[in-house]
């Protein structure tokens, strides 16, 4: 039984890190436009000439020019 | 038309959760007209004029097209057209830099953008026209356009677009005017500018619902050696941990979690009135404090699964409930009638006198004397330029050029008016004919249409959110289990076991805690305002369907509601014209701008080519006359025909167009705006339960018409400006009715927002409506007797929900007044009735929307797929 001493933090720890990206998409911003995402996949970027890192809205700010 | 003509063109949209969006139109649904054999242009799908402009063998509406198809094509962007054959949106108008330049002014630039520094910009722009899975793509590779443009992303609900660029490279009015050159001009405005759209709400209670998810998940499992009957006192280290566990994971959900119902209960409290929220907090105190004690005192493992898993609930419930549909704009005002900039005309001596900030225009000037300036920058006394079609933004004088104001928008008077030079123009009119010059007398804000916007209507914050079905099934509710409480704990204090009395109390308290009862209303409604929204009508929020189901009385407005807006009939009364004839009047009524002369051009056709107008004059209010092949051919009212020598037997009443050839008179065309299809029904299926009347802001010349569609006892008003409409509300209200206004314009928002449910009708779903609780999609119109039963069918869900989450309150509260209550039958009892209340109220909707007959997904709105 005393592996549970162990094991309950170890399981928790790993919960936490689920909490942890769920409040990361939340607050990036991928809850609030559910709809567009699943009509951007159907389309393909032509070869080659891929569109720079993408960024999340609240991340843009932090971005400067010479990512072009 | 509008910019948009393209909603539809068979665009392959395969996503099944916008379905409640509006302006997804199946292929064939749409408004574009079919048109013979011409071929379909291969850049928008809009009918080729005979002699199209060809590129590669494909044929295009116009030159516009052809260059966005050339623009695509050189940049490797021909993948657009494999997206969506026809996707594209029309360009109608030639765009220049220019024209946009009033962007770059920092006062208008500042309250654009979202975020700027020295590298980088990034502005939101609202543009209507993004309707398919193309305009997503193609907006999104903006950048391989132009060089400076870094990033821009979709919301395609919300048809937004958010562009990233460098503001040393390109500038905003460049990137304005490429998206226009795309087709896809943003939708500026006033209101737009004045509002910038936050909503961390919506953030917020995603955060909140998955703390309390995460700690209902994990407590639970540490609860598991309890519910199996696993005796913890073997083994007090690991009851210890269990429980020191459960309590660290409980407290984030009591503190953030839960705090709404902490402050509501704490409003509730102070104003001395019983909502909801207030036994949900007692219940919540009393189940934290009672594990807290149990597990402090080792007497037992606590009741913290059962709270965390009831604030779980309670915020999915008000997640479900929280579906806002923000890409429509409820509480717009005349602003956003406006439009962002206007063009003003440039005296240099008076410009440079009167306004001590006025800077000179540098990329700004389109012309000598011609700028295009914000409307916020527009003072009094400067003279403005309005070409055909567009808005008089203030209350001005006209100066110069002769004025055919249409003021349908504002007044509900569906004729246009001439004004002379010398007269006065009332802000909010639209200009038809040629450019005239006007001189503003007033500012923006106090204008003839701001001065609505002081009425008192607009100034009160109407519903009371505490006055709901919920918080007044709470105020008999509350009290009966306080009572009970009480006397559960002094009858066990009476038979003389004081431990079992404080229990029985604190028991009684968690298991009445309304967890079912708070969340019958926001799944009923909720699924309400989902079922509805598929549908073409659109709830401002969920609780519009509670005053829905109140409705006794509804209102109508006739012009844009009654009628269809803007499209006009009309039908020749006299000796048939001949096919010459015909062409002659087509042919001179081409040359007007006036709406009756383009009803005229639209009934009769293409008949004949166009025929060459010798002699042409236009006498605003009067007519117009012209040789045309020999003949001399005069349109207009009766005196204009007398004037030009016409014998008439009768002035012809009614709005009509007379009609003279050659000097003879031939006869006239009777103009009217077509009802809306059904529009009997509605109102036959509306006069068995509701007592109906019409308000028009039109003449008496259609009373007749009108008479006979309405019963009896309808009041019908004509003549009425948008104070009267307001009135008549309130006195319809002061005799205790219960008012729902349907309407379309400006002249109708004071009335919209003094009635208990306002509909504004929109043809089309996004563009401009007044501030309202419900936008009904024009084609909708007809289903109002059905959605008007189904609100009054979802309330009593609604109250049959609560019968049912009462049986089960019941029961527990029997169980724990006789102090017996255990953590188990508590941690069953209560997902036990939040689920079965839950999947009560969310099918039982589904299936009254059935039964009542809504169109089911015929909308817009509704199914889009691949099909």
């Amino acid at each position: 039984m005393s592996a549970i001493y162990l094991l309950l933090p170890i399981s928790l720890l790993v919960a936490l890190a689920f909490l942890a990206a769920f409040i990361w998409a939340v607050r990036s911003g991928q809850y609030e436009d559910t709809c567009t995402p699943a009509l951007r996949i159907l389309t393909d970027d032509p070869p080659g000439n891929r569109p720079r890192k993408q960024l999340s809205p609240r991340s843009n700010a932090t971005t400067s020019a010479h990512e072009r | 038309m509008p910019v948009v003509n393209n909603t539809d063109s068979g665009t392959l949209v395969a996503d099944p959760a916008p379905l409640a969006q509006p302006g997804l139109r199946l292929p064939g649904q749409g408004g574009r007209p079919e048109c013979g054999q011409a071929p379909a242009c291969y850049h928008c799908g809009a009918a080729c004029p005979t002699n199209p402009p060809r590129l590669e063998e494909k044929a295009f509406c116009c030159q516009g097209c052809l260059t966005v198809y050339e623009l695509l094509a050189e940049n490797g962007l021909g993948h657009f057209y494999d997206l969506g054959p026809q996707a594209g949106v029309r360009v109608n108008r030639p765009n220049s830099r220019e024209q946009f330049a009033f962007l770059d002014e920092p006062a208008v630039r500042d309250r654009l953008v979202d975020y700027a520094d020295d590298a980088i910009c990034r502005v939101t722009f609202r543009i209507p026209a993004i309707h398919c899975i193309a305009c997503v793509w193609l907006l999104e590779n903006l950048f391989r356009l132009r060089p400076g443009i870094s990033r821009s992303v979709v919301n395609f609900p919300r048809r937004e677009c958010v562009v990233t660029f460098d503001p040393r490279a390109v500038r905003l009015s460049e990137v304005v005017a490429l998206l226009a050159s795309l087709g896809y001009e943003p939708d500026f405005n006033l209101a737009h500018l004045d509002s910038r759209r936050t909503d961390p709400a919506a953030r917020r209670l995603w955060l909140r619902a998955g703390v309390a998810g995460f700690a209902f998940g994990n407590i639970m499992l540490l609860s598991i050696p309890h519910y199996t009957g696993l005796n913890a006192a073997e083994q007090p280290g690991l009851r210890m941990l269990f429980g020191a566990l459960a309590l660290a994971l409980a407290v984030p959900v009591l503190v953030f979690s839960a705090s709404d119902y902490w402050r509501a209960a704490r409003v509730a409290w102070r104003r001395r009135v019983l909502n909801i929220e207030l036994p949900i907090a007692v219940g919540l105190a009393a189940l934290f404090g009672q594990s807290v004690y149990e597990i402090v005192s080792g007497r037992g493992s606590g009741y913290l699964d059962s709270m965390t898993g009831l604030v779980f609930f309670l915020l999915c419930g008000r997640i479900f409930q929280h579906k806002t549909y923000d890409h429509l704009a409820f509480d717009r005002d005349y602003r956003s009638f406006f439009p962002l900039s206007v063009t003003r005309l440039r005296y240099p001596v008076s410009a440079q006198s009167s306004e001590p900030g006025y800077e000179t225009p540098k990329a700004g000037s389109r012309g000598p004397g011609e700028e295009r300036v914000a409307l916020a920058q527009l003072a009094v006394g400067d003279r403005l330029l309005i070409r055909h079609g567009e808005l008089i933004p203030a209350d001005a004088r006209l100066v110069a050029g002769r004025a055919l104001v249409d003021y349908s928008f504002v007044t509900g008077e569906s004729e246009p008016v001439a004004r002379q030079a010398g007269d006065h123009l009332y802000a909010g009119g639209r200009q038809m004919g040629g450019a005239i010059e006007v001189e503003t007398v007033k500012p923006v804000s106090q204008s003839y249409l701001a001065s609505l916007w002081s009425q008192e209507a607009f100034k009160q914050n109407r519903r009371d959110t505490l006055d709901n079905l919920t918080n007044r099934f709470s105020r008999r509710f509350t009290p009966t289990v306080a009572v009970i409480a009480v006397a559960a704990a002094v009858f066990w204090f009476w038979a003389g076991d004081g431990a079992r009395a404080v229990r029985a109390f604190t028991a009684v308290l968690i298991v009445a805690c309304p967890c079912a009862l708070a969340l019958a209303a926001p799944f009923a409604l909720g699924s309400a305002q989902r079922l509805l929204a598929r549908r073409g009508v659109f709830l401002k929020d969920p609780h519009v369907t509670e005053a829905l189901a109140r409705v006794n009385t509804v209102v109508f407005d006739k012009t844009g509601t009654l009628t269809t807006a803007g499209v006009t009939s009309a039908t020749f009364e006299g000796e048939p014209l001949n096919d010459t004839e015909r062409c002659l009047i087509a042919a001179l009524a081409r040359h007007s701008t006036h709406p009756y002369a383009s009803a005229l051009t639209a009934s009769l056709g293409e008949a004949g080519g166009p025929g060459e107008v010798a002699d042409y004059r236009e006498e605003p209010g009067a007519g117009v006359a012209g040789r045309v092949a020999g003949h001399e051919v005069r349109l207009g009212s009766a005196a204009w025909l007398r004037d030009g020598g016409v014998a008439m037997a009768a002035p012809t009443a009614g709005p009509g167009v007379c009609v003279a050839v050659d000097g003879r008179f031939r006869g006239w065309f009777r103009l009217a705006s077509p009802l809306r299809p059904d529009t009997e029904t509605l109102l036959a299926g509306l006069a068995a339960g509701y007592e109906l009347a019409l308000l028009s802001g039109d003449s008496e010349r259609e009373r007749e018409r009108f008479r006979g569609l309405f019963p009896a006892s309808a009041r019908l008003h004509f003549h009425q400006s948008p104070l009267n409409k307001l009135g008549f509300i309130h006195e319809l209200q002061a005799a205790g009715r219960i008012v729902m206004m349907v309407g379309d314009g400006l002249n109708d928002a004071g009335a919209l927002k003094q009635s208990d449910v306002g509909v504004a009708v929109a043809e089309q779903v996004g563009a401009f409506s007044p501030a309202s609780d419900v936008i009904l999609d024009a084609d909708q119109v007809r289903s109002l007797p059905a959605v008007l039963r189904f609100a009054r069918q979802v309330v009593r869900i609604v109250r049959l929900s609560f019968m049912l989450s009462s049986a089960y309150n019941l029961v527990g509260i029997s169980i724990a007044a006789s102090g017996l209550l255990s953590p188990l039958v508590c941690a069953i009892l209560m997902p036990l009735s939040s689920v079965t209340v839950v999947g009560f109220a969310c099918g039982a909707t589904r299936r009254a929307a059935r039964r009542v007959g809504l169109p089911a997904g015929s909308a817009p709105a509704g199914q889009t797929g691949v099909a």
